[in-house]
């Protein structure tokens, strides 16, 4: 009994400084390959924000030459770029607010009813997430030539607001689900009518969720190329515009408003985490 | 509204252009005269997939288990990529991959391309793109469901004389397969459509179906080949998810048991 006892604490105990050296050469493998990951996502934000200093000479902005801030004292200061970026600003603005009010109420719809098609209604929210954009594209593009629809700033914002309601609604719905119903039933208890009761509570405690499903669908607006490209008429997102560019030239100013949206985006986020971690008390892990 | 709006886009697909023809040549069409293509786009994407999965997996791990108090941060490392324009950031590669620039000329010491080599404007250089780019859509899964694992499992299969390497391939390994499973999918359907990298980073020799399809929209005006050609991808895609599904799903069943 003793040595069996034995054997295994002796068992136990001597793989596990073994298992301890390896684990030592493992962690540090680990680390230092998580070190090179990074710096492969980084290194593109690195050089994007490097040649927004670049003074290029000649139309392409790919070699470096000096160092000039000109290009963030005159962003705009290239035909068609401030239209573009202003148009891309627009439609992001409105396929948000759309897209979040039709969002967040499917998604209401989807977690508190059951009703005929809901089961379908939840994959075709999948559906746009799931397929490529250039064949999302192509059948709005389709869609809107069968129809005769003029192609333009409507079309552009009727895509967008497409594929942002499916990112709405799934962003909602993970909100919704940890959502305790009672809470809505002991307003109405409160002589709280349904209109007071989803005002005074369901939608200060959904809140976040919503917000978040609005920078989402900003995020996604502005950045998005291949659908708004097939869609579009004469006129120029940003990213189009950077498309049409490319082939002419690459002026430094796309390297400044491309860092200054990633300035923008990473405020937020990081002021995000930042109140994240205020509100952990103290000490937590 | 949308679903009306979303059913009939479906559909709107079919039509083959001004008028409705039953013209299947379209189809035809799509697989004869752009096999080549459709070959291309799934291998690029495939291996993309592979290559970002081989990256994200360890980073993942990484941060969900090494990450401790900064795992918020290190996770916004992962999705910064997002917040640069799309194709600013494949734009960037190129200014790296360039001729004169800092990895072709390492790359040229260490013999991995010829003095004369380039990486710009090659297979590599595309792939290299689609897997940068769709690379935080595979860790991001991954890491979610890596947290997710109770890590007494772990310690349990420890307890029962799993040396690490085994606790990681008979436990975590296996939990984590829901978000392998989402990654992949969410890193190889939009690869497989891409068309930006291969534009950007490639020659004509690298095309892939996705360019076919934007240039026949855009610039030959050839709707009803074009709604052909998107559909087939779709298809293909779909088949693709269901035989993976299938596959992935059964193996998960397998495992459970054993």
């Amino acid at each position: 009994m003793t040595s069996a006892v034995e054997t295994v604490s002796v068992r136990r105990h001597r793989p596990s400084a073994l298992t301890r050296a390896w684990a030592f050469v493992r962690r540090h493998t680990l680390t230092a390959f998580a070190i090179a990951a990074f710096v492969y996502l980084l290194l593109p934000i690195a050089v994007v924000i490097a040649f927004s200093f670049n003074d290029p000479v000649g139309r392409f902005n790919f070699t470096w030459q000096g160092f000039t801030m000109d290009n963030w004292l005159h962003p705009f200061d290239y035909p068609q770029l401030g239209p573009a970026v202003r148009l891309s600003l627009v439609i992001a603005f409105f396929s948000a607010v759309i897209a979040t009010a039709i969002g967040t109420l499917m998604a209401l719809a989807l977690v508190r009813y059951r009703f005929r098609g809901h089961g379908s209604t939840n994959l075709l929210i999948f559906l746009p997430m799931a397929t490529p954009e250039i064949v999302m594209g192509s059948s709005l593009l389709t869609l809107f030539l069968n129809y005769s629809v003029p192609l333009g700033f409507a079309t552009i914002l009727i895509a967008h607001i497409m594929f942002n309601i499916s990112f709405v609604v799934v962003t909602v719905r993970a909100r919704l689900a940890g959502y305790d119903r009672h809470l809505e039933e002991a307003a109405a208890d409160l002589f709280a009518n349904p209109w007071t009761a989803f005002y005074k509570v369901t939608l200060p405690l959904i809140w976040p969720g919503i917000l978040a499903g609005f920078l989402l669908a900003f995020a996604l607006s502005v950045d998005d190329f291949v659908i708004t490209y097939l869609v579009s008429g004469a006129d120029q997102t940003f990213p189009l515009f950077v498309w049409g560019a490319a082939r002419v030239a690459v002026p430094p100013q796309i390297n400044v408003i491309g860092s200054a949206i990633f300035f923008i985006a990473i405020a937020f986020m990081l002021a995000n985490i930042l109140w994240q971690w205020r509100r952990q008390p103290k000490g937590a892990v | 509204m949308y679903y009306l709006g979303y059913t009939s886009l479906e559909s709107g697909d079919l039509f083959s252009g001004y008028v409705f023809s039953w013209a299947w040549d379209n189809y035809s069409d799509a697989w004869t005269l752009y096999r080549d293509h459709f070959i291309r786009s799934f291998e690029y994407a495939a291996i993309a997939t592979l290559i970002a999965f081989l990256i994200s997996y360890p980073l993942a791990y990484w941060i969900a288990f090494r990450g401790g108090r900064w795992k918020n941060l290190l996770l916004l490392l992962i999705i910064a990529p997002f917040f640069v324009t799309y194709l600013i950031r494949t734009l960037a590669w190129k200014t790296i991959l360039a001729d004169d620039g800092i990895v072709v000329s390492i790359f040229q010491h260490l013999h991995l391309v010829s003095s004369d080599g380039r990486l710009l404007a090659t297979t590599t250089a595309v792939i290299a793109g689609i897997t940068y780019n769709f690379l935080p859509f595979m860790a991001l899964p991954i890491y979610v469901s890596l947290e997710q694992i109770d890590q007494r499992l772990i310690e349990a299969a420890e307890d029962l004389y799993a040396n690490r390497a085994k606790a990681f391939f008979r436990v975590t390994f296996p939990l984590s397969l829901p978000g392998v499973f989402a990654g992949t999918l969410l890193t190889f359907i939009p690869a497989a459509g891409d068309f930006i990298n291969a534009q950007l980073l490639g020659t004509p020799r690298q095309l892939m179906i996705g360019n076919v399809i934007q240039s026949k929209f855009k610039v030959s005006a050839d709707y009803p080949q074009a709604a052909a050609l998107s559909f087939v991808l779709m298809a293909i895609i779909l088949l693709l998810i269901i035989v993976y599904a299938r596959s992935v799903g059964s193996e998960r069943v397998t495992t459970g048991v054993a």
